[in-house]
């Protein structure tokens, strides 16, 4: 879909004058655009490796005179930051996991499988599509809470375990499955959870690279139910954990950008190397899987 | 779907006859076994969305008629919650003005940007793949860690915004002075519309990309024939048959824009003087610094009403300019 673009056909042929002129203005354009999408990124990497004095100076200082290593010694002493790369990493993952696995095996019966009342609930999954997280977020803080579970894993991980939306989109997926690998599959005397475990989930590549992808990043860089759920500096994730460090390094700027360097970099590098499942996760996701 | 056409009622007096067999639709044979076993499968989806979304929303909405900061018993308020918010609450009115703003803004600003780039992206031009790479990196970025860099970027002093906007100034001999961005309560609200911009144009990028590369090429090459001119094609051609890709990138924007909380909450706290605060912002306040459980869940339903009655009219408006032969 989206990471194919149309390769052009007239690749090695140079084009006439005026598009060429008119392809010039364009890179001139998205080279100007590109310069603002990636200033953020190259002023936060400057600021970072700054000493103090050199952050407040007008005009700014691009490259600072000695590089400030120290600063992000300073950032990983000053906060833990290897425990919220833990903490993201251990829910991000278990998140993934756990709700692919649920919304397969929801989506296989609602897709697959024979059933009274699979119209009825199907349409009740599709509707709490339309509710807000915010809306259910306080009953959860206050279940989590009474369960015992708040400031722990559980509470991070269990209440986006599962999810209407996931289930739906594999529903769609698998539906464009031809239901005669099942029959064929029952003739051999195969199980449904075999089918769906050696029939469906094999044929639904795309369509689960997509959706993990689209769901370790939203839980990895979810901010809000994490803030609400958790107080110990210990069960923070990467983001509420930054947000913590900016809370108390106030205008420390090169500390700051240090450690938005080091929440950023393995992001982007995993961003970088696999542009194109990023891409296509999001887009294909983002979509609903049409 | 042809799977789910009618066939003839299952009838458990089924004989082995391979003429009955054939014309009984395969799908139908295993019905009664398959009962239980769906639920099983269902079962841990189900267990948590019978916990966590649907008791949380019967939950949610009586909360929203009780009194409860968690430390007492809750007391049973009646419509007092909603009441007061809507007539009362000057503050909840600032969050709507300020939520209303960020939609006006936010949302065709990402459209035009996101159109424009996926235009220019879809042309045969050398390093689309790095562009791409560029325009879509804020997308994969925590937004907590982006609205701490623009929280220094938009430094009065020595914020490399305001640096730019000084320097201007000194090179045109005008007496440009750059704002306080973040501690004004005019220009804070820009600010936060910036970094969405920011952090958001890739995605609404790559989408419309998939929606270009549904119209046929045929399309403009019958324009070009007839002589349109590269305007008249984009208006004519481009505009219409990616119609349903603008309609959902339009109701997803909106409802983004309503939701909008981490970037006013890491850059602004939502001030100065309430300039910033939204409507997710404003539940948070309430809930867990202010330990009013139901007010805030009378805001949330509010904020569910406000997505609803919106994405219903642009549902009904559809119909006058979306336009779904493309692609279906």
């Amino acid at each position: 879909m989206a990471a194919g673009t149309r390769l052009p056909s007239s690749k090695h042929r140079s084009p006439r004058p005026a598009v060429r002129i008119g392809h010039l203005a364009l890179h001139a354009l998205l080279i100007g655009g590109s310069l603002f999408m990636l200033l953020p990124f190259m002023w936060m990497l400057s600021t970072s490796l700054k000493e103090p004095r050199e952050i407040f100076t007008y005009p700014p200082i691009w490259i600072p005179t000695h590089l400030a290593w120290q600063n992000y010694l300073k950032a990983v002493s000053a906060m833990p930051f290897g425990r919220f790369y833990l903490n993201s990493l251990i829910v991000a993952l278990n998140v993934t996991g756990l709700q692919i696995l649920t919304s397969s095996l929801a989506a296989f019966a609602f897709a697959r499988l024979r059933f009274r009342g699979r119209e009825a609930l199907f349409l009740l999954y599709l509707a709490t599509l339309m509710i807000p997280f915010q809306v259910t977020m306080i009953p959860n803080f206050i279940v989590v809470r009474f369960l015992g579970w708040y400031d722990s894993y559980q509470a991070l991980i269990l209440p986006t375990a599962f999810s209407a939306f996931s289930t739906f989109l594999l529903r769609q997926y698998f539906r464009g499955i031809p239901i005669e690998l099942d029959e064929a599959a029952r003739m051999d005397g195969a199980s449904s959870w075999r089918i769906w475990w050696q029939v469906v989930m094999p044929l639904s590549g795309p369509a689960l690279a997509a959706l993990t992808v689209f769901v370790f990043l939203g839980s990895w860089n979810d901010f809000l139910w994490p803030l609400v759920i958790t107080s110990s500096l210990q069960m923070r994730t990467l983001p509420v954990g930054l947000s913590a460090f900016q809370g108390q390094y106030n205008v420390q700027w090169h500390l700051l950008m240090a450690g938005a360097v080091i929440a950023l970099i393995p992001v982007l590098i995993v961003y970088a190397a696999a542009q194109r499942r990023f891409v296509q996760g999001i887009t294909l996701s983002g979509l609903g899987g049409r | 779907m042809t799977r789910q056409s009618s066939g003839p009622p299952f009838s458990s007096g089924q004989t082995v006859a391979v003429e009955s067999r054939l014309r009984i639709p395969t799908w139908r044979r295993w019905r009664p076994d398959q009962q239980w076993e769906a639920y099983l499968f269902l079962l841990p989806s189900f267990v948590g969305f019978l916990v966590f979304v649907l008791l949380a929303v019967v939950a949610s909405l009586s909360l929203s008629f009780v009194h409860w900061s968690l430390l007492s018993p809750p007391e049973f308020a009646g419509t007092a919650n909603y009441v007061q918010l809507l007539t009362h609450d000057a503050i909840f009115r600032k969050v709507l003005w300020n939520t209303g703003y960020f939609i006006v803004t936010i949302v065709p600003l990402q459209l035009a940007l996101g159109l424009a780039l996926a235009v220019a992206l879809n042309q045969s031009i050398r390093g689309v793949t790095v562009y791409r790479l560029i325009y879509f990196m804020p997308v994969v970025t925590t937004i907590v860690a982006a609205a701490i860099i623009f929280q220094w970027m938009f430094n009065r002093d020595f914020g490399i915004f305001s640096a730019a906007i000084w320097k201007l100034g000194e090179w045109t001999g005008l007496a440009i002075r750059a704002p306080d961005w973040l501690n004004s309560s005019f220009w804070a609200r820009p600010a936060v519309v910036i970094l969405t911009l920011w952090k958001n144009v890739g995605f609404t990028m790559v989408i419309y990309l998939a929606g270009l590369q549904a119209v046929p090429e045929e399309l403009y090459d019958a324009a070009k024939v007839d002589g349109a001119s590269a305007w008249q094609r984009f208006t004519r051609i481009t505009v219409p048959m990616i119609s349903s890709t603008t309609f959902f990138l339009l109701v997803i924007q909106m409802i983004g824009a309503f939701q909008l909380f981490s970037e006013p909450y890491v850059m602004t706290r939502g001030g100065p003087a309430q300039a910033t605060l939204t409507i997710v912002y404003y539940i948070y306040q309430n809930a867990f610094e202010f330990g009013r459980m139901g007010k805030a869940s009378a805001i949330a339903w509010v904020l569910f009403a406000f997505i609803f009655v919106f994405t219903l009219i642009q549902i009904r408006l559809q119909r006058h300019w979306v336009h779904y032969e493309a692609g279906e």
